[in-house]
Parts: structure tokens; sequence; C-alpha cells
């Protein structure tokens, strides 16, 4: 078992006729994701990778059955591919793309709590279930299967995190990259839960960073909510106020949102909370 | 992004705020003769990415364009908040009765616009929000709908706005929440929204605005764009923006460069846990991007050698879809067209570090280690850099 993609998944590629999307659908495939489609507007009807092309998602989910997509459609349109997928009541999107404005996710938002759908990111590498499913930018290699699920707002330090873990024989049930950008589709505390309802899932690796409140609540949550053990990294300990560290929603505003502040909440219900990444397998261990 | 005051208030008259028609200036005769021109009281404003310049001396009031002047050569060179002041703004001197707090901002946990109003405004509503925060009347915004009239209605009766101030108060909540939405802005704020006596009747003006646009809106607004003052920047941070990388200069000896924010800022941790009881700490943020291709890899090298405090480089590169072998021989090809004598610390790891390495080890810079962990990469630049002291 795993949580929101795995060998079940038919997944169509927003974007697949770019240089990104094309290199990503080619790795996902190799990895043995059933990827059913892509989609450009004027080039349906085309074929890419061996899989057809279609104008809009509407059309590529009536002819392949398709329950997820994955959008790598630069910043500028990303926003409207999400609409175009949400109206075409995809259950799953995941948005690679980095650089939406934060107005243009606002209201997507908006419309993603009125609808049956569940989106990814943006900003984010996507979703990895070893053996099964990859979707997304996550080095495949990395992972094995296992009871672990990781959840995190960055990419690297994911694959970090990941590779410590497979290297030291601890495989991953899921890998969630939920993205950097200040408004996302799905929360840490979104994730915990489903990995907290996962049979297989036996502890949580969660790896946040400055900006925002959301490890704050995800610290609430596992208090309240969680059973199994979790185990944390935070980054940004020594990033100054004001200024935005690379990710859109890593930035501390005032004194809101503060790596200290993350740690002390996530130490205070029991989270067990790394002091730099290499040391997250040698907690989960414990 | 951050407008200047006068920017924010020029932009926040195209929507039907009034503000004052002042003027800037760039040294002391400019503001003599501009003092003159709007005649009577003036107010001298100095022009920084910063609030609280009326707490730091940069807001004075002038009876006359002799004192005018008097008060801008004083406020231009001045230092607020590690700001240079290099304009001032000319303002006329307004006739205050009360000032209110007006903003419109993104609520990032509510996932939605917030419109913010008081009416103890003016200097001290940071005071204000800390103690009695119950002053601040705040409403959330549908983003698919606009702020509505009743909603402008809660917030005047919130703040107990005399009723024949209504009016004028609409127009301008509705300028501003259409200035922020039309803008990509994050915030834009009036603070005072001042309740001026003029020619005999009572009226509303913006006698201050601030506006913070969205980076990520910004390639849809060439006008805003327009408006960026690189002289608030430090020169690595505008050279890294036109490289298309993520850069933030910091106070420390060791140059980072990394590929993802997450493992970027991650180092920046560890170099700061080992170096803190040296006074040892990251020069930098830097993320180079997900391929660290070579032509990214000089661009970041010869920013991060540009900053005079680096005494040691640590490069940082978990190669994923990208193979170590092929980051390290971008990596060396970038050192050959950026030398530098600075030792270099570098832990590649990921798929192929193994070869990754053997590249770096065999290439016979001898100012260049390599290291296998995050933590060894760390200590080993920490070490580097007392070295060099
Ligand atoms: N044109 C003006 N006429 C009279 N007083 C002014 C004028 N502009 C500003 N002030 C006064 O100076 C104070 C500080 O100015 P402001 O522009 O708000 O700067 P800051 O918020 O950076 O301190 C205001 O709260 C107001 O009381
Ligand atoms: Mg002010």
């Amino acid at each position: 078992m795993a949580i929101l993609v795995d060998k079940n998944t038919k997944l169509v590629v927003q974007g697949i006729t770019g240089k990104q999307g094309r290199f990503h659908a080619q790795q996902m495939i190799e990895y043995g994701t059933n990827v059913v489609g892509g989609v450009r507007a004027g080039k349906g009807g085309e074929w890419v990778l061996g899989k057809p092309v279609f104008d809009t998602v509407k059309a590529a989910r009536e002819a392949t059955g398709a329950n997820c997509s994955i959008i790598y459609v630069p910043a500028e349109g990303a926003a409207d591919a999400i609409l175009e997928a949400l109206d075409a009541e995809i259950e799953l999107i995941v948005c690679i793309t980095e650089g939406i404005p934060i107005q243009d996710m606002m209201k997507v938002r908006a419309i993603l709590d009125t609808s049956n759908s569940r989106l990814i990111g943006a900003n984010c590498p996507g979703l990895l279930t070893p053996g099964q499913a990859k979707v997304g930018i996550m080095p495949g290699y990395i992972a094995t299967p296992g009871p672990i699920g990781v959840v995190s707002k960055s990419g690297t330090l994911t694959y970090e995190a990941v590779y410590a873990l497979t290297q030291r024989g601890i495989g991953q049930t899921t890998c969630v990259g939920i993205g950097g950008d200040p408004i996302n589709g799905t929360s840490f505390l979104d994730v915990l839960q489903m990995f907290e309802e996962d049979p297989n899932t036996e502890k949580v690796v969660l790896i946040g960073e400055i900006g925002g409140t959301d490890e704050q609540k995800a610290a609430d949550f596992i208090d309240k909510h969680m059973t199994k053990p979790v185990v944390a990294f935070i980054a940004g300990q020594r990033a100054p106020a004001g200024k935005t560290m690379g990710h859109a929603g890593a930035l501390v505003e005032g004194n809101v949102g503060t790596a200290a502040e993350k740690i002390e909440k996530l130490k205070s219900v029991g989270v067990k909370v790394a002091s730099y990444p290499e040391q997250i397998p040698d907690l989960i261990m414990q | 992004m951050n407008l200047h005051e006068y920017q924010a208030k020029l932009r926040f008259a195209e929507f039907g705020i009034p503000v004052p028609r002042g003027k800037v200036a760039f040294n002391a005769n400019e503001a003599y003769e501009i003092a003159k021109e709007l005649g009577g009281v003036t107010v001298v404003k100095a022009q920084v990415h910063s609030g609280g310049r009326g707490k730091a001396g940069g807001v004075k009031v002038a009876k006359n364009p002799d004192e005018a002047r008097e008060h801008a050569s004083k406020i231009l060179g001045m230092d607020i908040k590690g700001h240079t002041v290099n304009k001032v703004l000319i303002d006329p001197g307004a006739n205050i009765k009360g000032e209110i707090y007006l903003a419109v901002t993104n609520d990032r946990a509510a996932r939605k616009p917030l419109i913010m109003a008081s009416s103890e405004g003016g200097m001290d509503i940071e005071e204000v929000n800390r103690t009695a925060p119950e002053k601040i009347k705040r409403i959330h915004i549908n983003p698919l709908i606009g702020l509505r009239s009743y909603q402008i209605t809660e917030l005047a009766s919130g703040i107990n706005l005399p009723h024949d101030l209504w009016k004028q108060f609409e127009k301008i909540a509705l300028g501003l929440y259409e200035c922020y939405a039309a803008s990509d802005a994050t915030l834009c704020e009036i603070n005072p929204l001042a309740v001026v006596e003029e020619y005999g009747q009572t009226i509303l003006k913006a006698l201050d605005g601030k506006m913070t646009i969205d980076g990520n809106g910004l390639g849809r607004h060439p006008e805003l764009e327009a408006l960026r003052d690189t002289s608030e920047e430090p020169q690595e941070e505008i050279t890294a923006r036109e490289s298309d990388l993520s850069y933030v200069k910091l106070d420390g000896q060791i140059g980072c460069m990394v590929n993802g924010a997450g493992l970027a800022m991650a180092t920046m941790d560890m170099t700061a846990h080992f170096g803190e009881q040296y006074g040892i700490g990251p020069a930098n943020f830097l993320d180079v991007g997900g391929g660290a291709d070579p032509e990214q890899v000089a661009a970041a090298l010869r920013i991060i050698l540009s900053d005079k405090n680096v005494k040691t480089i640590l490069i940082n590169i978990f190669g994923g879809i990208t193979r170590c072998d092929d980051v390290a021989r971008g990596i060396i090809t970038a050192m050959n067209e950026v030398p530098t004598q600075l030792p270099i610390i570098v832990r590649l790891i990921g798929t192929n570090q193994e070869e990754g390495l053997a590249i770096i080890n065999s290439a016979n810079l001898t100012n260049m280690t390599g290291a296998k962990t995050l933590y060894e990469a760390a200590q080993k630049a920490v070490e580097a850099v007392r070295g060099a002291k």
C-alpha cells in the first residue's frame, strides 16, 4: 500500500511537448509509471514518446480514463493548466511549475476548495511511490519500498533524506513533495493524515522550512491525531528575516515563521527533530 | 519587490485615491525649489525601503523653502535601518485631525486577501498591533469576487469612522483593493490615511504609501518592474537575479553554492552550526538550480568571489536527475573559467557520486578538497576559514 499514487495511477502529462515535460515524461515511463497520454493545445493527434497527445485535458481524460495529471507548463500558464485539470475533474493534480504568482494561486485555491480534486504543489518535486509510480521529478533510484512515509517542502532535501534512508536499508511507502510556495494545494496536515491511515506506513519523516505556520499546524495535528512516530528536519535556522530564501514561501515575516519557533513546537509534541539532514535515519532507527 | 513611498502613492492615485501632490528631490537645492513651488508648509520625507522613517528622523516638517533645504541636507545621506537615503519626497504639509490605518495584504494562513483598518493609525500601529490587536479590524476577501461594499461598511463601522467620511472611505478602500489586485501586490498599505482639514472641508488623504510586489507576478507588470530601485539591493543580488540564480547576501566567510533551496538553507545552517564559536558563518544563500550546469556554476562562482568577505567556498550538490560526474566536470570547467586560490570544499552526492568525486580529486586543483557528507563538508569549510585567518 501507499498513498496518492500507485500501480493504478493513470497519468496524463500537461505540457508533454515542452523540454521539461518531455524529459520527465520519459523518466516516468522508464520508472514504470502508467503514462496514458499528454496534453498540449494545438498538438492534439500527435504522438510523443509513443503516447497520444490531446488538445485538452477533458479529451485526454475521456479517451484514456486518466485519474491523475502532472503539470510542466511554464509559470504564466500554470494556473490555467491547474484550472483546466480541475474542470476536467481529474482526481489528483500535481503541479511542478515554480514561479506562479501568489494571487493566481489564491484564486486556484478558492476553486479547488469547492471541488473533489486534490492538488499537490505547485513548485514541488511531485510524488514517488517506490516500485510503483513516479509522478514528478524525483530521481527514482534513490528510493526503495519500505515502511517510511516522507513529506517535504523541498526537492533536494527530500532526495537527501530519502537517499540517506535507502542507503541504510530503510525503504519508503510514498515520498510526497508538497512544494515551497506560500499557498499550495496540499499541506503537511493532509499528508500526515494520509500516512496515519495508511496501514503500511510505520513512521513519518517531515521536512519543513522557514515561513508560514504549516509546520506549527502539523505539530498540533501530530499531538492530537497521530499514533505513528514522526521525525522532522527544519531548514533555514540561520535565515535572516525579510529575505526570501529561494522558495517563494521561505520567508520569515516579522517574527512569524522562524525555524526556532517551528522546531520548538515540534519538539514540544514529542517529534524528534534532526539537527542536520544526514541525522534523519539515525532518529528513524531509534 | 518594494516600491518607494512616492512610487506607491502615484500608483494609488491611478486608482482614485487622493494623495498629496509632492515631488522627489535628489539634493538640497532641488528640495528648496520644490518647496518654493508648492508654497506654504512642506514635509521632507526620506525615500528608502524601510518603514518607521518618522521615528528615525527621516520625516521633517519645513515652515518655508529654506527649512526644506536644511532638512533635506540632513536627511540625504542618513542611514535608516541599514538603508542610505539618496532621495527625499517633498510633500505639501497637511493639517492632520486623525490618522487611520488601511491595508490590503495576503493572508498566507487563510489563503485569501485580507483588508485591515484601524482608527489608531500612524507611527505607533505596530505597538497597537502588539498591545491591542482588537483595535485593528480584519476582513477576509474572496479573491474570486473581490472586495464588496458591505465589507467596507463593516470595516468603517468597525473602526467607528464618522458617517460623513464613509463615502470617501469606500472609494479609497475599493481603490486600494483594485490597486492590489491589478499589481500582483502582496501588500498595499496607507498609514496614515489622514483625516485632513483642507479649504474648510474634511477629507481623507493618503499621506504615506507602501507597496510590495510579488516577484513572481512582476513578469506581467513591466511598468512596475521599471520602478525597481537597484541602489536598495546589494550588487551581488542584482547580478544573481540577472543570471537567474537565487542568492541572498549574508555576513559570513563561507561562500555556499548548493542546488535546491532547502538544501541551500540546510548548508547555511550547518556552516553556522560549526563556525559559530569562532565567529565563522555562511557568506550567502545560493541556489544554482537543479541541474547545476557549468554556465550556472560559473556565474555563481563569480558572484561568490565578488564578495570580499569570502575566505572559503563550499559546493554542495545532490546529483539527482543530473549525474554527479557531469556536475563534477561542470565544476572543473567553471573553475578554469573563474580561477581562484581560495580553498574549495566539494560535496557531491547521488547518481555516480564516486565517479564525480574521482573527477574532482584527479583534477589536481590543489585548493579543492572532496567531502562525503554535509557534516564533513561544513566542518572542513570552517577549518579552512580558520586556517586562512
Ligand atoms: N504631508 C504630511 N503633512 C503632515 N504630516 C505628515 C505628512 N506626511 C507624513 N506626516 C506625518 O509624519 C508621520 C510619519 O510619516 P510616514 O510617511 O507615515 O513615514 P513612516 O511610516 O515611515 O514613519 C505620519 O504618521 C504623519 O503624522
Ligand atoms: Mg507611515
